[in-house]
């Protein structure tokens, strides 16, 4: 990535020109060829001069903005790099800002450009326009408005550079019209550092060394690792630790696929519908390391029975993430890649073979009373395990698997199986039902070698539906499956378990989603019998070219193990 | 296990710019938490602003917000202090009627007794500011507000630590970052 970054710096042009043309020239210095959007008025002359280049940069319309923002972020979670969305002023720029929420909460690094009406006209309540920096301040890790043309090259330099430092996350740059319009000498720099941000603290050797004491003295240590281990691409340094400390290791949902499924000392997922073995026993490991994750609440549970009898080590980029949930005995700061090899040497080569088969016996329990029901049911009605059972086999663990939010994203994130990184595709933080359709086309043309399969509820594919468009007029080959149970399903659960069976707004009536996709060209079919159910998956992903399939699943299945919200991991009821 | 109370002023070192006091105050508003008050200022380095926050809440609280602001991509860098570390001063204005000056004599004795400065005086009104401690300015106000006031206005905090502010040393290291970048 860097080294075409660098190639293409060298060929940048310089001298006069407008600022609408200086953003595709930042662009390209930035090793960008895709970016997704919508034109509209304020932000035409860009894309005017998208239309003049557009060989060397590909544009993708979606059917709406917040589909741009998904689609980026899909992107930039499969290939590594920088998503870039565009849109205009207005309405352009306020459908955003789901994108930009979630991206900011699940650390994706992304640069958004809007178009603003022009310079003078600011605070004039002008046709579309709209405070987008205002609007986007709490939910962007940096955002800037340009109203001068000249701006355009140091402004975007730092936009790229702080979207993919650190702690990633979601940049925002307004360009006014005039801006746009006005003419600059362009030069462009790379930017290299911001005074007042430091992306990566210092890693204290103290802490390197108490935190190998503590591994080292530990009797029943455990591992949790997020995605800090891949946006750090420090999966071979988590392995390497893993095999060489012997220590189980869980996952956050979006730690997954950062450790293959089949390793032997990947013990499965924590958090509210994570595995029965790694939530139990985060209340009685002496130790927990947790690597690249933040203690999102979805994992803890309550705080106040949160792993009390572990000593806690935390290896972690940000340092507003530490002690924030849980207190850390010792926090290691820095690039988990860095300090994760700098541990390596320090720790001891143990198994912990006693407390791993605890896991096991665990898995043996979670397997008889859940996973089996799930994977293999006996009842005459399809089960989204299944679905992902057959979509295993098909693929061998080798696909990019992109989820929405509800029940059918936990049991794609409970049973997709990973051989690789950067496979587990889903809206974590912010849950955004309406997320898979438009974030599976980026992470297809992010990864264009790779199968990327969207597992999508009936409720959140109806939310950004519309990219079907996107999907028929790229010809992007993404495999699309709807498991459809005529509910909101996970809603409906909570109101079964919480609410006595009040499915007050669950139900759907939904329309012929095969009817649909035909219209936009795409091949569908509908799976209602198990026994179709595998050749339909087969030929799916044998098919070169987009592809509907929806699976209609039992109507009222429970996703389970389940922590209640506000129960204790401990607690986690498996029924 | 709830930790008590107390107030903390916070001081936040900045890049100017336009959009970083909606930043700091979002982060505010996000967890409910009021502010006593909020002054921006230039500070002691060139081209580098500076807010004086002021909150009452737990200590564990202010540690965890001091890490938000710090985050910000425009903050230096943010500290908090309890009252005892820093020196602290507020200023009020009371505006006054001129008539009460010389109907109300006592009037006269309290503005002698309480160190406050007359600003201005004119046929119909005098200015007096003081400035001290919340305490002072209270209990002044408390002595005047019979009299009736005609305006009255108080500052946010503002306050120096006794610790050395090691902002330029800061930027220092920043600088010779950037130069071995």
């Amino acid at each position: 990535m860097e080294t075409q970054t660098e190639k293409k710096e060298t060929k940048v042009t310089t001298g006069i020109m407008t600022g609408a043309e200086a953003v595709i020239h930042c662009l390209l210095a930035e090793g960008v060829d895709l970016i997704y959007g919508y034109p509209g008025g304020a932000i035409m002359p860009v894309y005017d001069e998208l239309y003049k280049f557009q060989d060397q940069l590909n544009h993708v319309l979606t059917r709406h903005e917040q589909g741009a923002t998904h689609a980026a972020q899909g992107y930039a979670r499969t290939s590594g790099k920088v998503g870039v969305a565009i849109a205009t002023s207005g309405p352009g720029a306020t459908n955003f800002v789901t994108g930009i929420a979630d991206a900011q909460i699940d650390s994706t690094p992304m640069v958004c450009i809007t178009g603003q009406v022009g310079s003078h006209l600011l605070g004039t309540d002008a046709f579309q326009e709209t405070d987008i920096i205002g609007i986007s301040t709490p939910i962007t890790k940096w955002n800037c408005q340009v109203t001068k043309s000249e701006d355009i090259p140091t402004v975007l330099a730092k936009a790229f550079y702080i979207a993919r430092s650190g702690r990633p996350g979601p940049v925002l740059i307004d360009i006014t019209k005039d801006a746009q319009f006005g003419e600059l000498d362009f030069e462009y720099k790379k930017c290299k550092g911001v005074r007042s941000y430091k992306p990566v603290p210092p890693t204290d050797p103290a802490t390197l060394e108490g935190a190998a004491t503590l591994i080292n003295e530990a009797k029943k240590p455990m591992i949790v690792f997020g995605q800090g281990v891949i946006l750090g691409e420090a999966e071979e340094e988590l392995k390497a630790f893993v095999e060489k400390s012997g220590i189980p290791a869980a996952w956050t949902i979006l730690g997954l696929s950062a450790l293959p499924t089949a390793h032997p000392l990947n013990v499965g997922m924590v958090g509210m519908h994570g595995n029965y073995g790694p939530n139990k026993l985060t209340n009685e490991c002496d130790l927990l390391i947790a690597v690249g994750m933040r203690f999102d609440d979805r994992v803890t549970g309550n705080l106040e029975t949160y792993a009390k009898q572990a000593k806690i080590i935390h290896f972690e980029i940000d340092p507003a993430e530490v002690n924030k949930n849980v207190y850390a005995d010792v926090a290691v700061m820095g690039d988990v890649k860095n300090t994760l090899a700098a541990i390596l040497p320090k720790i001891n080569k143990d198994t912990y073979t006693s407390w791993l088969q605890e896991f096991k016996d665990h898995d043996t329990i979670e397997f008889d009373k859940v996973i089996k029901n799930e994977l293999y049911p006996a009842k005459e009605g399809l089960s989204m395990g299944e679905v992902l059972r057959g979509i295993n086999e098909e693929t061998k663990g080798d696909a990019v698997i992109v989820s929405d939010v509800g029940q059918h994203q936990m049991i794609a994130c409970r049973y997709a199986e990973f051989t690789k990184s950067k496979s587990n595709v889903t809206s974590g933080g912010l849950g955004t039902m309406g997320f898979a359709l438009p974030a599976a086309i980026g992470a297809k043309m992010g990864a264009p070698e790779r199968e990327v399969v969207a597992i999508i509820g009936d409720g959140g594919y109806q939310m950004t539906i519309q990219e079907l468009g996107t999907i028929f007029q790229t010809r992007v080959p993404v495999k699309i499956v709807v498991l459809n149970n005529d509910f909101l399903g996970m809603v409906r659960q909570w109101q079964q378990l919480f609410f006595d069976k009040r499915y007050a707004s669950t139900e759907m009536v939904n329309p012929d989603f095969v009817t649909i996709a035909k219209g936009y060209h795409i091949t569908a079919k509908r799976v209602e019998k198990r026994e179709d159910l595998q050749g339909a998956i087969k030929e799916m992903i044998a098919s070169k070219e987009p592809y509907f399939l929806e699976v209609c699943v039992e109507k009222e299945n429970n996703v389970f193990p389940m922590i209640p919200t506000g129960a204790s991991v401990s607690d986690i009821r498996l029924s | 296990m709830e930790m008590e109370r107390e107030c903390y002023t916070i001081s936040v070192y900045t890049e100017n710019n336009i959009g970083l006091l909606n930043r700091i105050s979002a982060i505010f508003l996000k967890r409910h938490i009021n502010l006593d008050s909020m002054t921006a200022s230039v500070s002691e380095i060139k081209d580098v602003f500076r807010f004086t926050i002021v909150v009452r809440i737990t200590e564990e609280r202010v540690k965890k917000l001091v890490g938000q602001i710090e985050k910000q991509i425009e903050v230096i860098k943010a500290f908090y202090h309890k009252d005892d570390e820093t020196i602290y001063q507020e200023t009020a204005l009371f505006k006054i009627a001129s008539e009460l000056l010389f109907e109300e004599r006592q009037i006269q004795n309290v503005i002698k007794e309480s160190n406050a400065n007359i600003v201005t005086v004119t046929p119909e009104f005098f200015v007096l500011e003081k400035t001290g401690r919340r305490k002072e300015v209270a209990a002044l106000y408390d002595k005047l507000e019979p009299y009736g006031l005609m305006q009255f206005v108080r500052s946010g905090r503002i306050a120096v630590t006794k610790d050395k502010m090691h902002i330029s040393k800061i930027l220092e290291t920043f600088k010779e970052e950037e130069a071995i970048q």
